[in-house]
């Protein structure tokens, strides 16, 4: 009972909290043109990358902040942040892993990552993103012997400058949205991966994105590309340190499948939420947009937010070519004072483009949730179809569970069907679990666990563990 | 169009007998709407239908003055047969006529409110446009316990005198306790390119029952806006049924403050268009305190290039705990070129509710078709059977039987 009580407290609090004492090196604080020059600069990039953040950041410069989401933050000062940090050791790049610095190492053990690739969990290729750099990645190998490209990327630019140049912006454009353009100007680093055609990607590809210089914003930049009759599975993990401060985290996810090819891409997003009274956490802003550019291409985003103190986005698909698929599956939790706005957009251009979302959304404490999302069939998109259905529970009074979907159809013959329900944890579903046994606070876990199970069942099996024990971890304290 | 703005509203103000301060207080309403204008799609509640374009392409100038000194001649022949019923007449936006011919006369108390200025709950621009230039205005109030034998059929008739005009009505109702009202509004138009601007405020007291029918079914070409606010204290029903058919253009607002516990509102609502025409339902319901609940099903049949746009929404507060709502919308489009847009929402701020809406939009179920073709139907037939009992679940939901007869007479739905 002791040991199990112990086990309870250590999960209480965020357990990604801690902090690593590394030397960093920064860009200078604040936002213009020189501190892009030496971002671009110390990454040795070639002329053509430089132009396109420059491009963007005369974009960004013309753009007004959105203010039409639900929940509302404080104004960023956008020239009060650092927009480059990096590990002092990382200058000279290591080698090998034996070179990397023993503490990012006990950091990266600490989180649970396998970064030693004699530790093998299960073959799951790993690339370690560390405030603004990518610090290891694993499996390269193995990998290597099938065409795979899986690195940094800013090692992509350097080392596969005509995919990059063909297929960087041209899902989220550099004159996209606010944080889209911001990232753009001034992305750091991220990750590449190119599946060649034909290759069926032999193991799960893996990021974990940490925060840990503090006033640093994140701007990691993600490109898959995978090639006609290709298959990849993606997974992504976040944390961050516990700081009193709010921490921008504004990334951009890209993903393009040609003919026949299909990626998986699930996340499990547990950055910093803030304390119980809703201070500090990280302000999550990413943009997160596939597009299905061949036939019979499939793109589907699995997603479990349970940190951040304000999550804003809404994972895309463009089904542009003909029979392509595209699927949203989504559980969100809010605790305490934080907030969510997210959903999907499926945007229907091809014949017989089928999509499909199921978001689950669960709010308690405080916490205020949102669900935007647009389904657009265009009048050229015959024959296509959308299920959606977006569910909310609520614990508490005090909490917000809203639906807002915006549904297009200018097409005769597809068809769109959505359905959402709002409700809370029955008394009688309670009452039973309670009977048999279980506490208060298991028997919600168990409960919640099932609600989202349609969308547990959709991630990869190490994930799924996780996860669920994630669910369980978010809604600790609510109830009772 | 500030120039004609102002120089209309002189006009129309000086056929008015206006205290300084009422003066000062309809221009108020008029600079707040020079300086927002006509909404446009970059405003959130319209980016499905931008009116500022609409009235540019329909209409182009509107002029804003209307001559009421002069009486309309009332056509007896647009009255509804074989339905005795109370009276307000409208002609080109003048009250012609009100009788309660059928009612016991001290039951209900008909004030003319034209010469005091009456705050609308609502600062959009039209309602702004509407206040500045609404010319009279009556509050109806229906007394204690009564219940109206009649229904009340409320005549929107233009003729073909004016057009390129912006026509601004404005009425109030008061259900006291226990009374009830049944109410149809019937659109007769046979102007052109007109922009009618409707605002209506229902009060209903406890225990009271509003049936509030909107019929917009005989062809025409002007563009319409009306909006209902409706309050709601314990125990009462509101009941508003819309038929959008017949206007080039037609937006109908329903917003819905369900104030007393066991209150509930039921919105029930029919598109059926063709051509380009474009129309446009939006309600909102606010559950504001425990045990209320409310309904709504809207259903849309699509023709040629027309576009429908659905637009729901359900709050619920904290305080509002047992709420139960409802929404469903369905469209189906029987033309490559027509377009259904939604936006059903639920913002919810309480646990213990019961909320959920659904959202349905395509073709004509092919099965169906066969199922009847195989019965001996030919092709035109089985559509027009399927789309009866499409739009007949709708017109069922009209809880007065004469009303649910005289409808379904008007849009040729057989049983």
């Amino acid at each position: 009972m002791d040991n199990r009580q112990k086990e309870i407290d250590s999960l209480k609090d965020y357990k990604y909290g801690f902090t690593t004492d590394i030397e960093n090196t920064r860009a200078p604080k604040g936002l213009n043109e020189d501190v892009i020059r030496f971002i671009s600069n110390i990454k040795k990039e070639p002329q053509w990358m430089l132009d396109f953040r420059l491009k963007a950041f005369e974009r960004f410069k013309q753009l007004k902040e959105p203010d039409w989401q639900k929940p509302k933050y404080p104004k960023i000062d956008y020239q009060d942040l650092y927009y480059y940090s990096a590990p002092k050791s990382m200058k000279d790049k290591p080698k090998n892993l034996d070179d990397l610095d023993p503490k990012l190492l006990e950091t990266y053990k600490k989180l649970g990552i396998p970064l030693q690739e004699q530790k093998r969990l299960n073959g799951i290729a790993v690339d370690a993103v560390f405030d603004s750099v990518s610090v290891a990645t694993t499996f390269r190998e193995e990998l290597t012997k099938q065409g795979i490209i899986f690195c940094p990327i800013s090692e992509a630019i350097q080392n596969h400058p005509e995919l990059v140049k063909r297929y960087l912006g041209s899902v989220i454009p550099v004159t996209d949205h606010f944080f889209a353009t911001l990232n753009s100007a001034v992305f750091t680093d991220g990750s590449f991966a190119y599946i060649p055609e034909g290759v069926r990607c032999p193991m799960e590809l893996s990021t974990y994105f940490r925060i840990n210089a503090s006033n640093t914003g994140q701007f990691e930049r993600t490109l898959i590309v995978a090639d006609k009759g290709s298959y990849v599975s993606y997974l992504e993990g976040c944390t961050a340190p516990m700081r009193d401060e709010n921490q921008l985290h504004a990334a951009n996810v890209e993903l393009v499948a040609l003919d026949d090819a299909e990626i998986k891409y699930s996340t499990v997003q547990n950055w910093y939420p803030g304390d119980k009274d809703g201070k500090g956490g990280i302000y999550n802003f990413v943009t997160k947009r596939g597009l299905c550019k061949g036939k019979n291409s499939k793109i589907s985003w699995t997603q479990v937010e349970t940190g951040s103190a304000i999550t804003w986005k809404y994972p895309s698909c463009i089904l542009k070519g003909d029979n392509s698929v595209g699927e949203f599956y989504s559980i969100a939790i809010t605790n305490n004072h934080q907030k969510a706005d997210t959903g999907t957009k499926m945007i229907h251009l091809g014949k017989n483009t089928k999509s499909k979302i199921i978001s689950k959304g669960i709010s308690a404490g405080c916490s205020d949730m949102t669900y935007r999302g647009l389904v657009d069939i265009s009048s050229k998109a015959t024959n296509s179809n959308n299920y959606t259905q977006c569910d909310s529970l609520l614990m508490g009074n005090k909490c917000g569970a809203h639906t807002v979907p915006y549904i297009k159809n200018k097409n005769s013959e597809s068809n769109i069907a959505h359905e959402a329900t709002t409700s809370k944890i029955s008394e009688e579903q309670l009452h039973y679990c309670q009977q048999r046994g279980l506490s208060a606070e298991e028997a919600v876990g168990l409960i919640v666990n099932g609600f989202c199970k349609e969308v547990l069942q959709q991630l990869p099996m190490e994930f799924a563990v996780e996860a669920q024990k994630l669910v369980g971890i978010s809604l600790e304290g609510s109830v009772g | 169009m500030k120039e004609q703005l102002q120089k209309d509203f002189d006009n129309t103000i000086k056929n008015l007998t206006l205290s300084q301060k009422d003066i000062e207080i309809k221009k108020f309403y008029l600079d707040n709407f020079i300086n927002k204008g006509f909404p446009n799609r970059r405003e959130e509640d319209w980016r499905f239908s931008d009116l500022n374009q609409i009235i540019k392409k329909n209409i182009g100038e509107l002029s804003f003055y209307s001559d009421y000194t002069s009486t309309n001649k009332v056509d007896t022949s647009v009255f509804v047969d074989g339905l005795e019923h109370n009276k307000i007449v409208f002609i080109n936006g003048r009250i012609e006529k009100i009788d309660f011919d059928y009612e016991k006369k001290d039951q209900i108390e008909i004030i003319d409110q034209s010469e005091t200025i009456n705050k609308f709950n609502n600062n959009s621009p039209l309602c702004d446009l509407n206040s500045a230039f609404n010319n009279k205005s009556f509050k109806i109030v229906v007394k204690e316990g009564y219940q109206l034998i009649k229904p009340l059929i409320i005549y929107h008739t233009t003729n073909s005198k004016i057009w390129s005009k912006n026509i601004n009505l404005r009425l109030n109702f008061e259900l006291y306790e226990k009374s009830s009202l049944r109410l149809i509004d019937l659109f007769r138009d046979t102007s052109e390119k007109n922009f009618l601007n409707i605002f209506y405020n229902f009060d209903l007291k406890e225990n009271s029952i509003l049936k509030n029918y909107k019929v917009d079914k005989f062809e025409n070409k002007n563009i319409k806006y009306s909006f209902n606010n409706i309050e709601q204290d314990k125990n009462s029903i509101s009941e508003t049924f819309i038929l959008s058919s017949g206007s080039n253009f037609c937006k109908n607002e329903i917003n819905c403050n369900l104030n007393g516990e066991y209150s509930s509102a039921f919105v029930n609502g029919i598109f059926s268009i063709n051509n380009n025409k474009h129309h446009e339902i939006r309600t909102i319901i606010n559950h504001l305190t425990e045990n209320t609940k409310s309904y709504q099903l809207i259903k849309s049949v699509l023709e040629d290039s027309s576009k429908a746009v659905y637009q729901g929404k359900i709050f619920v507060n904290s305080k509002a705990q047992k709420t139960d709502g409802y929404q469903l919308s369905k469209a189906i489009l029987l033309n490559k070129d027509s377009e259904f847009n939604a936006k059903p929402e639920l913002e919810i701020y309480a646990d213990d509710v019961k909320c959920s809406h659904g959202s349905a939009s395509g073709s004509l179920n092919e099965d169906s078709i066969f199922y009847l073709m195989s019965r001996g139907l030919n092709y035109q037939q089985s559509i027009e059977l399927l789309i009866n009992g499409f739009l007949l679940d709708v017109v069922e939901k009209i809880t007065d039987p004469e009303v649910k007869n005289l409808i379904k007479n008007m849009i040729g739905i057989k049983e």
